[in-house]
């Protein structure tokens, strides 16, 4: 009840209570306004025109102004104004073009007074003059406005927007001779009501209609605009030009603004389409809506503050046929709703993490960041009413960093730009992939390249005999390779299904018996894994492991991976060292080997039999965070193996792959990887935005009709460097200095020379 | 060839239209632009683009329009956007829009089992039927039942909202255009069945180009006709003049919208049977336009424009569901209300904006839409009969449209003049049905 008294001293005598509370109207209302001691509201629709009181407790029906049995069109009302001075004058506009004011102290039962029907179409606004008793403004869609004097029969002055339909007119509430009135193509224009041969000023405020505008009650300067295009503006109009002071962006097309009385920096707005909200918006925090109202179940079409001087009433209308008053206390805060939290990954795996300040302030020894303690306090006046303002929101920002060694990206970097994925045989495409991956210290992953190698050449050796050649030739050499990176575990299957000697050869070292029942990957991966376990506990807290850098992504299709692998690092560069002891096989002794063996086991391995185990090595890659090995591999095996893949597994991979490339900013490996891949969402991707835009060289303004020749300037915009004449087709220019021409009159010239061939001086670059 | 026994085709068609003699279209010269442009862009220039560039305003809007709808992202695959507009065009049996939309679909990949006949396609695709159906002839009896059909949780297969607002601008697009087609008398490209020949056409075939009877009858009339012009003009005169003395009750407009509504334009009753072409791909081949409130029944309540209108309502759910569209349709409908040339047959400076609001007014009452603040009785002083027919006909029952009623209307008026008409017919019905349709869905989210 406190807040109850400091209302009425606000305002004087009349002082204001009540609820939240609605009532049902007979039909949808277009608009709704109040009389000047906020006691009675009017509501006007196509097929309502009614008063209704105010009470403490509920609306109710006060008069209802739609007389006759068949009432006309001018009963059809899209606005409606009561007047503030004189209390028993009412004004609507009507949908078939007329004007219509009512006089609520008439004694018969028909209360019209006068009737304009001088505009052509449909009247979108009336506006009385604040002060002035007699002065009405009305807005049409014809374009026009008119101003009328109640004492006479008709229009004292037209005024032609020159455009189209007029939207909304509002009389300044402090300049006496001054409205402004707003567009459907987008211009607000303010007039001198003495003057109606032309506009004072006019600008553009929105794209796409202006639907309405709203003067501040207090601040002469201030216009608020709201359009179609979603957004509200205020307007500074004090200076020469219109300025833009403020924007707030909606969700919805903006049907009505309304400045909150008493409050410099708060208004209501409501939309015209799909959004029943009302919202109140601190216009210096254009994010967050600072109150809703949520009552409605269809569009709101009216809203109006009960009192000019009291900003806890809120009234309105809508198309679901109910009228509200809401009380600013029951209004919904989504701020209260918003997460405070915000946490993101940098390109390096650097971590920002952003926490309201009181959740952090126990947690000592946080590194600072260098860029300086980031906080934002967004609010610190001080109100004695906390309901009338932003929480005091403040966060702190830290940002971990990667300990640099440990996690680096390079390598993915580089093996991206590194691995060939089309374009040779199969064979050599391993090859080439095994080697990068060795370059770069990965050996597991070499491994698994070379593993690939065996198995796919020894299924396509079941098929086709003539590939034994070559696998005789790949065979050696893999195995050569593997023997020297260690990574006994690979060749336990092809021993385990033929080679009962070569399994006791191996049978020397420990690990690998325990190892031959499982599947094949699982012991490929446990090696390096046990490993790490022991590495992490001496990396700083705050280091990352690099998985954490991919999305939220995997899909667990490979429930045999154990859990710890989660914390497990993606690669170790130092697998090797703690198994190098097991390259005791010669080469020699597995080259023949695999040689002699080729016809023996043929017969027992097929691609149906390799295809789960790469499958399952694939997803556990995947899982783990490398994607870029499985989207590779899955790559270069190409139809061998995408079968076995269901399709949204293999979009996920592409989709966080082709995510990753592209913050590295490795535009062409990404855009191969799209061009490869086989997965029809991913291949479109390089379907859309395949515009252009290029600008005219000379004029520097957008082509935009041939790509040869200028509209404006009436120049051929793209003349071949070297031949002077207009390209068309292919234009090649180098980046540097934007000279090219004829892609093979420029890599003509590039042979002989290094300098631009336009003789800028520069050293053109072409890749 | 001919000697090594394979028959070599020619055309037939004397030009892009039967109604519109060549040479009408090719002489003036402002049009090249445009033309070469979309040479470039589409790869050749078929009729109804060289139709269209008659207005080239309108038509560089049109074929933006048309290629981000059918080119541009969206949801739904290419094949698909064609092989809707093949179903839609298919309703008014209009074999060249099936045929354009046929080797597009072909094109980008579709199905061809899919054309031979609707049940080939998927059931998707096929659960659009009751929705090209009322689009095509009754869009007022659209409901938020018909969407919910198609995109409520439970529906399969089911539409995402932007996948079916998608397809209900192609379908949209599509019938209003088959309206053009027919409404100029489109002849079939030379690459179409029945735009080619193995024979040389008899003589007898000659005379089938229908302008020319039609030209020499109207030869007597010429005086009877440049009366005709004039008193049109007059009456728009005194319409705009009259507007503010004369105000007429409530009930008076009533009637006169509902004159004009129930007004009975015979239209053509002989329905030919639809062309084998289409054959296959049409359900229900019965169901046609009727009425919209037929005398003595009792009619479904009038669409109020001020209620749910393209510039407020339609636009924005539009933008929301398929960013760009509604941007590209807006151009569209605002070039076709604003494209004038101040002229009209013989007189230059005329301000035709009273005739340009009957015929889009009469349209849209047509299909039941009603303007408060639009008084219809002017409809009945400034279309004269036979352009009702005409209109009517080419927006209510495109196939029947017929060399006749073509040259019956304005017979003074240019060939530009008609097309003119007829862009405004097909707008006008375009927003027509667009509108029925968001209205359902804005209930449907609601």
């Amino acid at each position: 009840m406190e807040k109850m008294s400091r209302v009425t001293t606000a305002l004087g005598s009349s002082s204001i209570t009540g609820r939240t509370m609605f009532c049902h109207l007979d039909a949808p209302a277009n608009a709704i306004s109040v009389c000047r001691d906020a006691a009675q509201v009017v509501v006007a629709g196509r097929n309502i025109f009614k008063i209704y009181a105010l009470e403490e407790e509920q609306f109710v029906e006060k008069l209802n102004l739609r007389v006759g049995r068949k009432p006309s069109l001018n009963f059809s009302c899209a606005d409606v104004m009561w007047h503030q001075m004189e209390e028993n004058l009412l004004a609507t506009a009507a949908t078939n073009g007329a004007v219509v004011t009512w006089n609520l102290g008439k004694p018969s039962r028909n209360k019209q007074d006068q009737l304009f029907t001088e505009h052509k179409r449909t009247v979108n606004k009336v506006c009385f003059h604040p002060t002035e008793a007699y002065m009405l403004l009305s807005g049409s869609q014809d374009g026009f406005m008119k101003c009328f004097d109640l004492r006479k029969k008709e229009s004292v002055s037209t005024f032609s927007g020159q455009s189209e339909s007029v939207r909304d007119v509002q009389f300044s509430m402090k300049d006496y001779f001054t409205f402004a009135a707003s567009f459907e193509n987008g211009n607000v224009q303010l007039w001198d009501i003495r003057r109606p041969d032309r506009y004072e000023r006019m600008f553009t405020a929105h794209t796409g209609p202006v639907f309405c505008c709203d003067w501040h009650p207090d601040d002469r300067g201030w216009l608020a605009t709201g359009g179609r295009d979603k957004m509200v503006k205020v307007w500074d109009m004090t200076t020469n030009r219109a300025k833009e002071i403020y924007c707030v962006q909606t969700i919805a097309s903006v049907a009505r603004v309304k400045w909150r009385p008493e409050k410099k920096f708060h208004l209501a707005t409501c939309s015209m389409m799909v959004d029943h909200n009302i919202y109140v918006w601190d216009i210096r925090r254009p994010f967050i809506p600072f109150a809703t109202f949520e009552e409605h179940k269809d569009v709101t079409t009216g809203i109006v503050w009960r009192h000019q001087h009291d900003p806890h009433y809120l009234l309105s209308g809508s198309k679901d046929s109910t009228l509200y008053q809401h009380m600013f206390k029951d209004a919904t805060r989504p701020v209260d709703k918003a997460n405070p939290e915000g946490l993101c990954f940098g390109l390096m795996g650097d971590l920002a993490f952003a926490v309201n300040e009181s959740l952090v302030s126990s947690d000592a020894g946080r590194k600072p960041y260098p860029g300086g303690d980031r906080r934002y306090p967004f609010f610190s006046f001080k109100k004695p009413n906390p309901t009338e303002q932003f929480a005091h929101v403040s966060s702190a920002l830290s940002v971990f960093e990667t300990d640099l060694d440990s996690s680096r990206m390079d390598w993915f970097v580089k093996t991206a730009q590194l691995y060939l994925l089309s374009g040779k045989p199969f064979t050599e495409l391993c090859d080439h992939n095994a080697t990068v991956a060795q370059e770069l210290k990965r050996p597991q992953v070499r491994r698994v390249r070379t593993k690939i190698i065996i198995r796919i050449t020894g299924t396509a050796n079941l098929n086709v005999s003539a590939f034994s050649f070559s696998m005789k030739e790949m065979g050696p050499e893999s195995r050569l390779e593997r023997c020297k990176g260690e990574s006994r575990p690979d060749n336990v299957h092809l021993d385990l299904t033929s080679f009962p000697e070569n399994e006791e050869t191996e049978g020397s070292d420990g690990p690998t018996e325990y190892m031959f029942g499982d599947a094949e990957l699982d012991d490929d991966d446990l090696y390096p894994m046990e490993h790490d376990n022991q590495t992490v506990p001496e990396e700083p807290v705050y280091t990352l492991p690099p998985e954490a850098f991919q999305l939220r992504h995997e899909i667990i299709d490979n429930p045999s991976a154990p859990e710890h692998l989660q914390q497990d690092k993606a690669d170790s560069p130092h697998v090797s060292g703690n198994e190098a002891e097991v390259a005791c096989l010669t080469p020699i002794e597995s080259f023949s080997l695999i040689s002699i063996s080729q016809p023996l086991y043929s017969p027992h391995l097929h691609a149906s039999f390799f295809c789960p185990i790469v499958r399952e090595m694939l997803s556990h890659y995947a899982e783990r965070g490398d994607v870029q090995m499985a989207v590779s591999v899955l790559i270069v095996l190409g139809e061998r193996i995408r079968k076995e893949i269901d399709d949204l597994t293999q979009e996920h991979w592409y989709m966080s792959y082709i995510d990753l490339l592209q913050r590295f900013e490795l535009w062409n490996v990404s855009n191969d990887v799209i061009k490869l891949s086989t997965c029809s969402a991913i291949t479109c991707l390089n379907q859309t935005s395949t515009t252009l835009h290029i600008n005219c060289s000379n004029c520097k303004r957008p082509m935009s009709n041939k790509g040869w020749i200028c509209d404006r300037c009436r120049q051929c915009a793209s003349a071949c460097a070297v031949c002077h004449h207009v390209v068309k087709g292919l234009f090649v220019w180098c980046q540097g200095c934007s000279h090219g021409g004829h892609l093979e009159h420029i890599m003509n010239w590039l042979k002989n020379n290094s300098h631009c061939p336009a003789g800028c001086g520069h050293l053109c670059e072409y890749t | 060839m001919s000697e090594e026994g394979i028959e070599v085709p020619r055309a037939l068609a004397s030009g892009p239209s039967a109604f519109i003699p060549a040479k009408e279209l090719l002489i003036e010269g402002l049009n090249q632009d445009i033309l070469v442009e979309s040479f470039l862009s589409l790869g050749r220039v078929d009729h109804l683009t060289m139709v269209m560039a008659l207005h080239p305003s309108y038509l560089s809007c049109f074929l933006r329009t048309q290629h981000a709808l059918f080119e541009l992202d969206g949801p739904l695959p290419r094949d698909w956007r064609h092989y809707v507009s093949v179903m839609a065009a298919a309703r008014h049996h209009c074999s060249y829009m099936v045929q354009q939309h046929s080797k597009a679909f072909l094109e980008a990949g579709g199905d061809k089992s899919w054309l031979s006949g609707i049940k080939h396609a998927p059931v998707k695709l096929r659960s659009l039927h009751t929705l090209n159906k009322l689009l095509a002839h009754r869009p007022w009896l659209i409901t938020q039942q018909h969407i919910q059909e198609l995109v409520c949780a439970g529906a399969e297969p089911r539409w995402s909202l932007a996948e079916l607002i998608h397809a209900v601008i192609l379908m949209a697009h599509t019938h209003s255009l088959c309206s053009f087609v027919w409404g100029c008398g489109l002849n079939p490209e030379p690459d179409h069945i029945g735009g080619y020949a193995f024979h040389p056409p008899s003589p007898s075939h000659i005379p089938r180009s229908p302008h020319s009877p039609a030209h020499e009858d109207s030869r007597p009339e010429l005086v009877d006709g440049a009366v005709e012009v004039e008193v049109l003009m007059k009456r728009m005169v005194e319409l705009q003049q009259q507007q503010e003395e004369e105000e007429c009750t409530q009930e008076e407009m009533v009637t006169r919208f509902e004159r004009q509504r129930s007004e009975s334009i015979p239209t053509a009753v002989v329905r030919g049977a639809p062309p084998e072409l289409v054959l296959g791909l049409v359900e229900e081949p019965e169901f046609r336009y009727e009425d919209f409130a037929p005398r003595g029944e009792q009619s479904p309540s009038t669409m109020r424009a001020q209620d749910y209108s393209w510039e407020d309502h339609g636009f924005s759910l539009v933008q929301r569901l398929l960013p760009d569209m509604g941007q590209f349709l807006d151009e569209e409908f605002q070039v076709v209300s604003n494209l004038t040339y101040n002229r009209m047959a013989m007189h230059e400076d005329v301000d035709t904006y009273t005739l340009r609001k009957a015929l889009w007014n009469y349209i849209h009452c047509l299909y039941g839409i009603r303007y408060d603040d639009y008084d219809y009785g002017s409809v009945n002083v400034l279309l004269e009969r036979s352009l009702k027919v005409f209109v009517k006909t080419m927006a209510c029952h495109p196939e029947q449209t017929t060399a006749r009623i073509y040259h019956a209307f304005w017979r003074h008026f240019r060939h530009s003049e008609k097309v003119h008409a007829n862009l405004i017919v097909m707008e006008a019905r375009l927003q027509a049905a667009l509108l029925y349709t968001l209205r359902s869905i804005t209930a449907y989210i609601k």
